[in-house]
């Protein structure tokens, strides 16, 4: 029939086309020893002291240096640039710059160089997101006041002593503050920061490993070696590329037919196919992120004796080895203490110290949650945000959890809110009525990160606004104690007031996961799941 | 027909205001943003405040809306919150977008109208009945997992194509996800097709030329195809938003940074800026197709005039 | 700290799609209902064709009395309509062939293929997927259907009134089904629905319906457009017939066939948009039990658990067929070329 032939042609050209796509597409991954990685969008213009995420920091983390840096494996902090940091009184410091230091558009790191970046990062006028960094040092009242106009411009507890030395000067004793040095908001900014700001944006300069040679904002950022760098950690592959997934799991197919070399977060539903999928090259290593569950104790109901109980039932409801089992398979590890096992036990790590509360006992958890008084009003709701992370799954597993060991099965269910900022709303208006997820990654691998911002009095973490003397008190004397060990014996003292008063529930320690071609050797993950590029061998 | 044209192209302007209003206070009524911009803890008062205002978000919602139309009519179409002017984001989006929708359109048209008319010609055959299967399972299985699945199978089992767009998306590496895309108004176009044709072939228009002796193909195309086409233009008209700002799934599987996933993006982090901004290309859009599809009537089908 | 975003897997795409005009065969009798009681229609009070209503009386038959005398000897009709039949009633009384409870889930078995008593395996919850797949059948198949009706109702109308009489009304009409086009559904979910704390299904119904019928108007307004043109409207129209006899009589029977075609496609996608809205957090409030829910958290797993998307869209397939052919067979029968 005539009509049939009109089909066939028209099915011939489509024919036609299809292998036309697929000469048209070339391999992805840039030649030499080049290696491409998978990224996301950072959410906030690259500056050191706005930058608060993840996929902004990987990138932070290549192209600065500071004080210290916190060792990929170990997490230690250790000096980089600093010479030496001492103090008498673990509230006046003295540091000293290295010399031989430079940024990578050949200009000096001076001890002015970091005084010059706090003084910016602290200031209310350039909105940095992690102003609240410089708090424990004096003057930040003046620069970053609470409301009104700010006073100062410069922090009035940093004075530059000499080219290479500068001092600091806190509003409270705070002994592990060198330690918190590592962090990328400290970072040394070059003067063509101040002095020509947009176009630094658009390719920022740095003293790190690796310098910016090109940036395509929302597609992808090409990071080269820097041959001048004088640091020991130098890059031992030609350059790294970075480029924008909307989602990891097109990251990982990419991978897969290696267009990619690597991708830093295997999403879940991979998981059971990752080891198989790429014979083996997959590492999954402990990360500083603790997932927990918070409560709202400005409700009444959630803020009594009986709550406590209550809550300690819930989380022996949990049956964390079966799910961190089954849903993550392993990239997960049931939680036992509310830090994170990459302080490891020297830094506070206690495993266990959570006890039998954080163990599953569902004929436990039963009478616990009765003896509580039951659930306040008859049922827990766990709110989470539904945009970002897939924490729909793992909320209903848990829900489901609980269900079946109070043997009801609508006594937990979740609650998903559309948006992240509608989630951080409610919190902030204390909307909650009932439990909520939390998850806190670590700003810098020390034991007091665990506990100060989450659990004191007003904390910029404490989202459930719990608040108790004793611990507050602990945690105080922690800060001000010069011995190390003594120091965080009493943040363990502390970690056990929360345990007593199961103020959140831990849920799982998190770890970072990555996947990689056969091109790459001696691929990393830091404690903060970022890889370590720079020790990173292709071909 | 000038005139008609004319005052179409008028028209534009209250549905231009009334759909950026719109927009603008959907967006407001989702809440205060800053609050998502410091991570899981609370942006520290003074910095949210100072945020606030620099977005101008502590104005009066009048103020912020005059202000913005303001500026829209000076080319500036606001900043997004990583910093980056929304017209930057567009000036990236909008090209790739563009061509995935042609691609797509030109899949719906010609796969689309070939099987429909080769089903309402013959209903009830095996070729139809395959038809209808096809479409059933592309209604129900999701447009995510017909994209992995492909993605998987043609682009890392047989390494056909490449299993992600580079960010120049050109025509040809837009090929397999603009199948995807149009996969759900496929079935549309062909059904749509299919019963067109089937009604109108008992047509007496039809019945005529078969009778004053043309050839089946002439019929088939001049008559019957060209009569059938009102309702197949009328839903490509309507599905162009739907493929420029909704393809947000086939945009991320084959990680294309286009229209849909500024939009939703912009959506999620509540930033009025971006969604507005994007939203008015996009009613512009919709308002020249729509105006095209009528024009198309007349062409379709001479009976139907302007005045 | 933040995440990469995770999209919902069900997206809006054909979200903003059509409509329809689902219960074909309840619709066609509503519609039938209507025409007859019109006070221009001489004819009378035709039938008041109900399912298993009253067949056609002995006055002169309206092309709707012979359109539903036609259907009742269709097999395709009576077997779409037997398996709609049977979708409502496993949609009122799920018990009846799922005795289990689809909130008991036990994570030890998630994944699992099919065993004695639990045919279709489990899902990535460790679910029963056929209880699932039985319960999802209420909130889906009542989405999916009054959704379906309600756009196809609100947008036939207004696309008719907007094609038939031009001019200012078809202006104002179709600047409104603009402005509404210009709505992104996920951003018109989050603002309307999150203010919504009701647990019914109906608040997901009236925001499908609010944004879905622009489409369907302009698909109906186009095929009003095309029939008003007609010689046999054009005779009418010199005889004297009044404007609802012409568009009710004349030109709706010409003009349903794509509304039908657009409708119940629809309705396919309006039971998966429920599931985008869910995962939102702006639809169905958990612990809710639907087909859509079920697809986009099985979507993921298809590596390594296909059954577990399986069956839930199978049934979702089901419906859809079923509907298409319901509204093939009405199409015919209302078809005047084909008497």
């Amino acid at each position: 029939m005539r009509g049939g032939t009109r089909v066939t042609w028209a099915l011939g050209v489509v024919a036609a086309v299809l292998p036309l796509a697929a000469c048209g597409s070339g391999t992805g991954a840039a030649g030499g020893s080049v290696l491409s990685s998978s990224w996301g969008d950072p959410q906030n213009p690259l500056e050191p002291a706005n930058t608060n995420e993840v996929q902004g920091g990987k990138v932070l983390d290549m192209v600065f240096r500071g004080l210290k840096r916190y060792d990929p494996r170990t997490g230690k902090a250790e000096n980089m640039l600093a010479e030496r940091i001492d103090s008498p009184d673990s509230q006046n410091y003295t540091i000293t710059v290295k010399n031989g230091w430079k940024f990578s558009n050949g200009e000096p790191v001076t001890a002015k160089s970091f005084v010059d970046a706090w003084n910016y990062g602290a200031s209310l006028k350039n909105n940095q997101k992690n102003a609240y960094f410089f708090g424990y040092i004096e003057g930040y009242d003046k620069v970053h006041p609470e409301s009104g106009r700010q006073t100062a411009d410069t922090l009035s507890g940093l004075r530059v002593t000499g080219p290479r030395t500068f001092t600091v000067r806190l509003n409270q004793k705070f002994s592990s503050f060198p330690d918190t040095l590592g962090y990328a908001a400290f970072a040394p900014l070059p003067r063509a920061f101040f002095t020509h700001h947009a176009a630094w944006l658009d390719k920022p300069v740095g003293n790190g490993p690796y310098t910016i040679e090109s940036y395509t904002k929302g597609a992808q950022m090409y990071l080269k070696k820097w041959d001048g760098y004088p640091g020991p950690d130098k890059a031992r592959n030609d350059g790294v590329t970075l480029m924008v997934y909307t989602d990891n799991n097109t990251a990982y197919t990419d991978v897969l037919a290696g267009n990619l070399d690597l991708v830093d977060d295997i999403p879940a539903s991979q998981l059971k196919n990752v080891k198989s999928d790429l014979n083996g090259r997959y590492i999954n290593t402990p990360a500083g992120i603790i997932q927990t569950i918070a409560f709202p104790y400005y409700d009444k109901a959630w803020d009594t004796d009986g709550a406590r109980k209550v809550r300690t039932g819930l989380s022996m409801a949990i049956n964390r080895a079966q799910i961190t089992k089954t849903l993550f398979r392993g990239t997960r590890t049931p939680a036992t203490d509310w830090t994170s096992p990459v302080l490891g036990t020297d830094g506070g790590f206690k495993a266990g110290l959570c006890g039998r509360a954080c163990e599953y006992h569902p004929a436990e958890a039963r009478k616990l949650v009765q003896e509580g008084g039951g659930l306040p009003g008859g049922q827990v709701r766990i709110t989470y945000n539904a945009d970002m992370g897939s924490h729909k799954e793992w909320v209903d597993a848990v829900c489901n959890s609980i269900n079946n060991a109070l043997g009801n099965d609508r006594a937990c269910v979740g609650n998903p809110v559309g948006t992240f900022a509608d989630f951080r709303n409610q919190i902030s208006q204390h909307k909650m009525t009932g439990p909520f997820r939390a998850g806190w990654q670590m700003d810098y691998p020390l034991i007091q990160n665990f506990l100060q911002p989450l659990y004191y009095t007003n904390a910029s973490s404490n989202d459930g606004k719990w608040s108790d003397k004793r611990f507050d008190g602990l945690v105080d004397r922690a800060n001000a104690e010069t011995d190390k060990a003594r120091a965080i014996g009493l943040f363990q003292e502390a970690e056990g007031v929360v345990r007593d008063n199961m103020a959140a529930i831990p849920l799982w320690y998190q770890n970072g996961s990555a996947g990689y071609t056969d091109r790459l050797h001696d691929v990393a993950l830091n404690p903060f799941s970022v890889p370590v590029y720079d020790e990173i061998k292709v071909g | 027909m000038g005139r008609y044209v004319a005052r179409r192209l008028l028209q534009m302007i209250p549905v231009f205001f009334g759909a950026t209003m719109l927009i603008f206070l959907m967006v407001n009524v989702m809440g205060d943003p800053i609050a998502g911009l410091c991570g899981e803890r609370a942006c520290d008062t003074a910095t949210a405040a100072q945020l606030k205002r620099e977005f101008g978000l502590d104005k009066p919602l009048w103020q912020q809306y005059a202000t913005y139309m303001g500026n829209v009519f000076t080319g500036d179409f606001g900043t997004a919150f990583n910093g980056q002017p929304v017209t930057e984001l567009m000036s990236t989006a909008f090209p790739v977008t563009i061509r995935l929708t042609i691609v797509a359109i030109v899949f719906e048209l010609v796969i689309g109208i070939v099987l429909g008319v080769v089903t309402g010609l013959r209903r009830g055959r095996p070729v139809d009945t395959t038809v209808l299967l096809g479409t059933l399972v592309v209604i129900s299985v999701p447009t995510f997992v017909t994209g992995l699945l492909l993605q998987l199978l043609l682009g890392v089992k047989w390494a056909w194509i490449r299993p992600s767009v580079p960010p120049e998306a050109s025509f040809d590496e837009l090929v397999v996800p603009g199948l995807v895309l149009a996969s759900v108004s496929l079935a549309y176009v062909t059904r749509l097709t299919r019963t067109s044709i089937a009604e109108n072939r008992r047509a007496d228009y039809v019945r005529t030329a078969i009778a004053k002796g043309l050839p089946r193909r002439r019929v088939v195309v001049r008559h019957l195809l060209r009569n059938s086409l009102i309702p197949v233009v009328t839903f490509i008209g309507t599905d162009i938003g739907a493929l420029m700002g909704g393809a947000i799934v086939t945009e991320r599987i084959f990680n294309i940074h286009g229209v849909g996933y500024q939009l939703y993006q912009g959506i999620l982090r509540q930033n009025t800026q971006t969604v507005v901004g994007f939203v008015t290309v996009l009613v512009l859009v919709f308002l020249v197709a729509n105006l095209l599809v009528d024009l198309l009537y007349a062409v379709l089908d001479p009976r139907i005039r302007y005045a | 700290m933040p995440e990469p975003p995770q999209e919902p897997p069900h997206e809006p795409e054909g979200a903003v799609a059509g409509t329809g005009m689902g219960g074909g065969m309840d619709l066609a009798a509503s519609e039938a209902t209507a025409l007859e009681r019109t006070p221009h229609g001489p004819d009378g009070p035709g039938g008041t064709v109900g399912t298993g209503g009253p067949g056609p009386q002995d006055r002169p038959r309206s092309l709707w009395s012979d359109a539903w005398r036609d259907l009742r000897r269709n097999p395709v009709f009576l077997l779409s309509a037997l398996v709609i039949c049977f979708l409502i009633l496993i949609a009122i009384r799920p018990s009846l062939i799922a005795p289990g409870n689809p909130l008991q889930c036990d994570l030890a078995r998630a994944q699992d293929g099919p065993r004695p008593g639990h045919p279709f395996g489990y899902d990535g919850q460790g679910c029963d997927v056929y209880t699932r797949t039985v319960h999802g059948a209420r909130a889906s198949v009542t989405v999916g259907v009054c959704a379906t009706l309600g756009v196809a109702v609100l947008g036939s109308v207004l696309g008719a009134l907007a094609g038939f009489f031009g001019g200012v009304w078809d202006s104002v009409l179709s600047r409104i089904t603009d402005i509404f086009f210009a709505i992104p559904v996920v951003l018109g979910g989050l603002v309307l629905l999150s203010v919504v704390t009701s647990n019914t299904v109906w608040p997901v119904v009236g925001f499908i319906v609010l944004l879905g019928w622009p489409q369907l108007s302009r698909i109906a307004r186009g095929s009003v457009i095309t029939a008003k043109q007609h010689d046999y409207v054009q005779a009418a129209r010199a005889l004297g017939a009044s404007n609802t006899r012409i568009l009710l009589r004349h030109i709706a029977p010409n003009a349903v066939a794509p509304v039908i075609v657009v409708a119940t496609i629809a309705l396919g996608t309006y039971i998966a948009l429920e599931a985008t809205l869910s995962y939102l957090g702006v639809g169905l409030k958990p612990p809710s039990v639907s087909w859509g829910i079920d697809i986009s958290a099985a979507s993921p797993y298809i590596r390594n658990a296909p059954h577990a998307l399986l069956w839930p869209a199978g049934a979702l397939a089901i419906t859809v067929l079923a509907f298409i052919m319901l509204g093939d067979a009405v199409r015919d029968a209302l078809d005047p070329k084909l008497r």
